[in-house]
């Protein structure tokens, strides 16, 4: 945690590479990686994004090196930044999981992509996902959810149970957007992952119903663009925030929001909201 | 190095059937040519990625086809409104070449006057699709100017090393006559700085980021 806020900056998982822009990355608490699979992934054919009205779709479909280049390449690589590493973890089912968290050692949390809408659900539950991994790391483990299952609390309370450190909420609602001169799915994959300002009600609902129902440490994500949003999810429970969508139209978007975070005014709401989440019932 | 800046708009120009979208340069450096700037689109969620059209001193200049929303924000900007503007960014075109020959197709002209600047008096082959788009060709005086049906690429000699941009079509076929070629290409980019792998494009098999490869890229 940084000594002038209350509460960690990270990016999160799939929008900064931290070995393209190093500056951008060390404006944060913790860098995010993309999820890893075991197998590199070239991801979907393009177009992969849309703007849609106050948000964007994606279906990068878990685009990365897989899990052997990832550890001999890309990791040592992330290490010399300095920067605190949490490596997002994916695959296919317990066991794809399990495996790459008992290769990791020495970074500071593994978040468990139990959510990307862009690839086929993974056909283990997710509490029988964090369970294997539990077994396989005594790391942090972050259970990343979506809002799109009826009943989150209930998922977050199972993979509580199961083992689970943390929550990071939310990952992306599945969209579809259609080019208004073809009448076509502007995704090459039709559907996609909607993310941006147009998320942060559904982030604020989902944060808010997981803590309380498991008081577990919340990475909030979902919409955020500046210091008030962060506010907002301090306020329904979540301990850390990560930056997504915000930072592909503001790589200063981490010094940014920081600075307003510490600045006077804002310190005692902050203040304020941290103290309320934390009685949050 | 690239950096992200608030500029107010100098001015807002039509060129034909384009826009030339004047901005105080504030302190960016305006980079390579074939470089790309992202620029705030009023009212819309993501920048929209632009080509250096010309850098006389003090200013950054921008030609823009008013395509879809994003653009026609960039167009209706008026003297004194601000946006915020990141780059330079991407891989521009290599200036160390023997004969150059500058290719453009439509709205792709727009980062040849500022090669041109950078390269010497190189010969330039425009292709539009109207007369009132060719309008825009004053921008590189002297070029040789060809309108549909006519095809840019049939004004392609063979010793030239063509620098080109332009729609994917134009540069397939310019890729064919000239294998050496320089091309410059496009792709639907949320980030340009190799966050959002929004832009990936099929590069020597495998999908790359356009927006750290390229956009510059040799054709074979
Ligand atoms: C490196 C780079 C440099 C560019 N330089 C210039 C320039 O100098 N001047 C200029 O006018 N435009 C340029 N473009 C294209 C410009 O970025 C797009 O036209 C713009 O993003 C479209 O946004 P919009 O909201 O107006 O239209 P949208 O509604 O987003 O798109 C309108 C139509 O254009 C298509 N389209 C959108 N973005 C792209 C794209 N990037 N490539 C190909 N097709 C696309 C869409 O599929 C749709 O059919 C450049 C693009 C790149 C990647
Ligand atoms: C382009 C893009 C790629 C993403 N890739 C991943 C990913 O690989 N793994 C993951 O867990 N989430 C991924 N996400 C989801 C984000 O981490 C985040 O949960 C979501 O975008 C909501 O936050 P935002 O509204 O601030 O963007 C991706 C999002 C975007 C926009
Ligand atoms: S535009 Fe985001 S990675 Fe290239």
């Amino acid at each position: 945690m940084s000594k002038d806020l209350f509460l960690r900056l990270l990016n999160a998982s799939g929008c900064l590479d931290a070995l393209t822009a190093p500056e951008v990355a060390r404006g944060l608490d913790g860098f995010v990686t993309k999820t890893i699979t075991p197998l590199p992934r070239e991801g979907n054919a393009p177009p992969r994004i849309a703007e849609t009205a106050h948000g964007m779709l994606n279906a990068i479909g878990l685009a990365n090196p897989g899990r052997e280049r990832f550890l001999a390449d890309t990791l040592p690589q992330l290490r010399e930044l300095g920067v605190p590493l949490w490596i997002s973890v994916g695959g296919f089912c317990a066991a794809d999981y399990a495996e790459t968290c008992a290769a990791l050692e020495d970074v500071e949390a593994v978040e468990l992509n139990l959510s990307c809408p862009n690839v086929d659900e993974a056909a283990d539950s997710a509490a029988e996902i964090v369970a294997a991994c539990r077994r396989a790391t005594a790391l942090p483990l972050y259970a990343k959810l979506s809002a799109a299952h009826p009943d989150v609390a209930e998922v977050a309370r199972a993979v509580a149970a199961a083992g689970a450190d943390g929550l990071s909420l939310v990952n992306t609602l599945r969209g579809l957007a259609i080019d208004p001169r073809t009448l076509q799915p502007v995704l090459a994959r039709a559907q996609g992952g909607l993310s941006g300002p147009t998320l942060k009600p559904v982030a604020l609902a989902t944060v808010f119903a997981c803590y309380s129902a498991t008081k577990l440490p919340i990475v909030g994500m979902g919409g955020v663009t500046c210091a008030q949003d962060v506010v907002d999810l301090v306020a329904c429970g979540a301990q850390d925030v990560a930056l997504g969508t915000v930072l592909f139209s503001d790589p200063d978007a981490p010094v940014r929001i920081r600075t307003d975070l510490t600045s006077a005014d804002l310190d005692e709401v902050f203040a304020a909201a941290y103290k309320k989440s934390a009685v949050l019932a | 190095m690239s950096r992200r800046e608030r500029l107010s708009v100098n001015g807002v120009e039509t060129v034909g059937a384009y826009t030339l979208l004047r901005l105080d340069r504030g302190t960016l450096d305006p980079g390579a040519p074939g470089q790309f700037f992202m620029l705030e689109a009023p009212g819309r969620l993501l920048p929209r990625a632009l080509s250096l059209c010309l850098a006389p001193t003090g200013e950054l200049a921008f030609l823009l086809d008013a395509v879809g929303p994003g653009t026609a924000a960039l167009c209706a900007l008026e003297p004194g409104d601000r946006i915020h503007v990141f780059g330079p960014l991407g891989n521009g075109f290599r200036l160390d070449v023997g004969r150059p020959l500058l290719v453009g197709g439509g709205i792709g002209m727009a980062p040849l006057p500022y090669l041109r600047a950078a390269i010497g008096d190189a010969p330039v082959v425009l292709g539009f699709r109207s007369d009132r788009h060719a309008e825009a060709a004053a921008l590189l005086p002297a070029a040789e100017v060809v309108v549909d049906p006519v095809l840019v690429t049939s004004c392609i000699e063979d010793g030239y090393d063509v620098l080109a941009c332009g729609p994917e079509p134009m540069l397939r076929a310019v890729a064919d006559i000239a294998p050496d070629a320089q091309l410059a290409w496009e792709a639907p980019m949320a980030c340009g700085y190799g966050a959002c792998y929004g832009c990936a494009v099929d590069i020597g098999g495998e999908l790359k980021r356009l927006c750290v490869e390229g956009p510059v890229l040799a054709a074979a």
